[in-house]
């Protein structure tokens, strides 16, 4: 937390919440006009509040759907945003795999739809509990994709998604995404900006007119997503998601900055964030819940005098190659700490393959040593991460790797199986 | 009902126009055709995967009218029941505009329909989603080529049912006015006035409406296409495709169907039958059962008929 941030929060009020109820708070707060809505473990509590303000008359207009699954869900925000309004909804785990096909009509059709997800691991076996899979595996739909490490930060980066989502230039939808349980159902003290600022930071609602290249509207009445032939534009229209998402890259710059302006609060630079990279010879890169823990644990190894560092990645798509090229040229080593997996990937963890693959070819760089941990929820201790980190020292001093390697990777927490 | 010069003189405006790439012959087009005229310009329409994804032009041709959106295969209710809540939304936000004068309608073929959009037509109809539902039956999946479906009837070759279909046409219309919506009705190709009318009718009642248009296909049936519209007064004279609304609950059968309670009165199911080539090769076995489970359908209908009170709203 910056200084800035710091003076900041002190002067205004904070409420204690839930991460989920933050992020009902978020939607409100950005006036949506269209909340399509289905219960999944964790992320539930997320469309009950917003039920509860709609019932209670706290947002006027806002049409809230019940409906009868995840793919009606997103199929419902997809019908509402083509219609020319501002949209939300939430899910977790199997209800992205079942939303899936949505997943991607949404990106195809351009519609900046923005959903929090409150991540939870694939079954089977069933399970509730956080794990990055789930909204990882919609990597290649086209969708923006955001983590977020505390409950202030989902309020926030739901504001700013819908920035940087409706911007004409980019017209992509976003996914907000925080560990299941460990977000979503602790409290934990959360600002609630005053609608004046909200409404002056975010962009106005959608005119009469609709998004500028789809509506529905007989005044001029047009189809859309019609069959298109090899020969046209299907190509080139997937280079345009492409290019969305790369340009998106510098706006989500411009907003963060925008936001830390008129709010306080700082994060990075919107793509990434670095915690004692400078001087530093290992370091990690972390997203999510871990990467507040962290913090904490790099403090801690500092005091003790080790040279470690960290990178909190907020931005998995777009993905930010030059930042974190950057990064890697500060340390010689760099633990990439996944909760998700790749499964027959390189490496063990999605994220990790990513910085190779951005670090290839780059002289300088440091050599990366991937890490997996807190699969399905497993808790990963304060201690735990410090041994990481450890870990990665001693590797980086004595070129001895960590003995409980497996294909490349770093299993960290394994239970002790005889 | 409507008088035909009046429907005629009333419905001069083409909203779904000439140039598209339907097959010569197609029921579809008729069927979209007609309802789009009784529900007038503020029409925004729903389609998931369908022969209508295709026949409606290839990117960037385009023969409808009106706002026209395509979506994914098992999404059509729901992506109508979004667009609904925007269109209320829009209302709010942008008063005296016109917004809340939008009828929003889902037009689905029998696969996604009966098959895989069933889950979200249902959930539609229970919300009682502000929306029109037209199923157009072609009795099997035609886009892909004549595969069977849950609504291609007892005995026919599809490409899947080589040897006959095993199983009976699912009562899609029944399933729906089970759920106690609004409004339930049925047409035929055959009959664009009463279709004509139904249109109008739903378009004036609010909530989730259901509406099942007898829609044959030439090319997946195998009849001439200049048969078209012989062949779906068939399916009505013979009792094979029966013409009623279901409003609240209460059923009234349409007339070109009320006289045929009396089986007396019905075709002979042979006329129909004879034909279409996917009944070519029916075995004697199956052609009874099918006329027994038409038999049995009309007694269902009796049944219905016999319920006087709506349900409770």
């Amino acid at each position: 937390m910056t200084e800035v941030q710091n003076d900041f929060i002190q002067k205004r009020e904070s409420i204690i919440i839930k991460g989920n109820v933050a992020a009902a708070y978020a939607a409100k707060s950005a006036r949506v006009q269209v909340i399509s809505a289905y219960p999944i473990t964790p992320q539930t509590t997320v469309v009950e509040k917003l039920s509860e303000f709609v019932d209670n008359g706290l947002m006027p207009g806002t049409q809230y759907i019940k409906m009868e699954s995840e793919h009606s869900v997103f199929a419902a925000v997809v019908g509402a945003s083509k219609a020319g309004t501002r949209t939300f909804t939430a899910t977790s785990g199997q209800g992205i795999f079942y939303a899936h096909e949505m997943i991607h009509w949404a990106a195809g059709a351009r519609l900046p739809i923005v959903v929090s997800i409150a991540s939870r691991g694939p079954a089977p076996p069933w399970n509730i509990w956080a794990d990055f899979t789930d909204v990882i595996s919609q990597r290649d739909t086209g969708w923006m994709n955001c983590f977020c490490s505390e409950h202030q930060e989902i309020y926030d980066e739901i504001l700013m998604s819908y920035k940087v989502c409706e911007d004409h230039d980019i017209l992509l939808p976003k996914f907000v995404s925080y560990g299941g349980f460990i977000l979503s159902h602790t409290s934990k003290p959360v600002i609630l900006e005053d609608q004046d600022l909200v409404d002056k930071f975010l962009p106005p609602l959608p005119s009469e007119e609709g998004w500028p290249h789809i509506w529905m509207d007989p005044k001029r009445p047009m189809m859309f997503g019609n069959l298109i032939m090899p020969s046209s534009f299907y190509y080139e229209f997937r280079l345009k998601i492409h290019d969305a998402n790369m340009r998106a890259k510098e706006k989500i710059k411009k907003v963060a900055k925008e936001f830390e302006k008129i709010f306080g609060r700082n994060y990075g630079n919107g793509l990434i964030q670095e915690y004692e990279m400078d001087n530093a010879n290992v370091g990690v890169i972390i997203y999510g819940d871990l990467a507040l823990q962290m913090e904490q644990a790099v403090e801690d190894l500092r005091g003790e005098g080790y040279k470690v560092g960290m990178v909190k990645l907020r931005h998995f798509r777009p993905f930010p190659t030059e930042n974190l090229i950057e990064a890697a040229k500060k340390v010689k080593l760099l633990g990439v700490i996944d909760r998700a997996t790749a499964f027959g990937s390189q490496t063990g963890g999605p994220v990790s393959c990513e910085v190779k693959a951005a670090l290839h070819e780059t002289k300088g760089t440091a050599t990366v040593l991937p890490i997996i941990n807190g699969l399905g929820g497993r808790e990963v201790t304060l201690e735990q991460q410090k041994d990481q980190l450890l870990k990665l020292v001693k590797y980086n001093e004595t070129g001895e790797l960590p003995k409980d390697m497996i294909h490349g990777t770093l299993w960290d927490g394994l239970l002790e199986i005889e | 009902m409507v008088k035909l010069k009046e429907a005629l003189e009333s419905c001069q405006e083409e909203y779904f126009l000439p140039g598209n790439s339907c097959c010569a012959g197609c029921g579809l087009e008729i069927a979209l055709r007609w309802a789009i005229k009784a529900l007038g310009p503020n029409t925004a329409l729903v389609t998931p995967a369908s022969c209508l994804n295709v026949v409606v032009g290839l990117w960037p041709k385009t023969a409808p009218n009106f706002p026209f959106t395509n979506m994914a295969f098992a999404a059509g209710a729901a992506g109508a029941t979004g667009m609904s809540a925007a269109f209320k939304a829009k209302a709010y936000r942008f008063p005296g505009k016109g917004w809340d004068e939008m009828t929003v309608i889902t037009f689905a073929g029998d696969g996604g329909t009966a098959d895989i959009g069933i889950q979200g037509l249902s959930g539609a109809a229970e919300r009682n989603s502000d929306q029109i539902y037209v199923c157009y039956d072609n009795e099997a999946y035609m886009n892909t080529g004549i595969q069977r479906s849950s609504s291609t009837p007892h005995g026919a070759w599809t490409s899947t049912t080589t040897k006959g279909k095993d199983r009976f046409k699912k009562n899609l219309p029944a399933i729906m006015a089970a759920h106690d919506m609004p409004y339930v009705a049925t047409c035929s190709i055959s009959e664009p006035l009463d279709l004509y009318d139904k249109f109008k009718k739903a378009k004036s009642i609010k909530g989730c409406r259901y509406i099942h248009i007898m829609a044959p296909c030439c090319t997946g049936w195998g009849f001439k296409s200049e048969d078209t519209i012989e062949i779906s007064r068939l399916a009505v004279k013979t009792g094979s495709w029966i013409l009623y609304e279901v409003e609240n609950g209460i059923m009234t059968l349409s007339k070109a169907s009320r006289p045929l309670l009396d089986p007396s009165k019905r075709s002979s199911l042979i006329d129909y039958l004879s034909k279409q080539k996917r009944f070519a090769n029916i075995s004697e076995k199956d052609l009874i059962e099918l006329q027994e489970y038409l038999d049995h359908t009309w007694k269902r209908i009796e049944a219905d008929l016999s319920c006087k009170e709506q349900y409770p709203k």
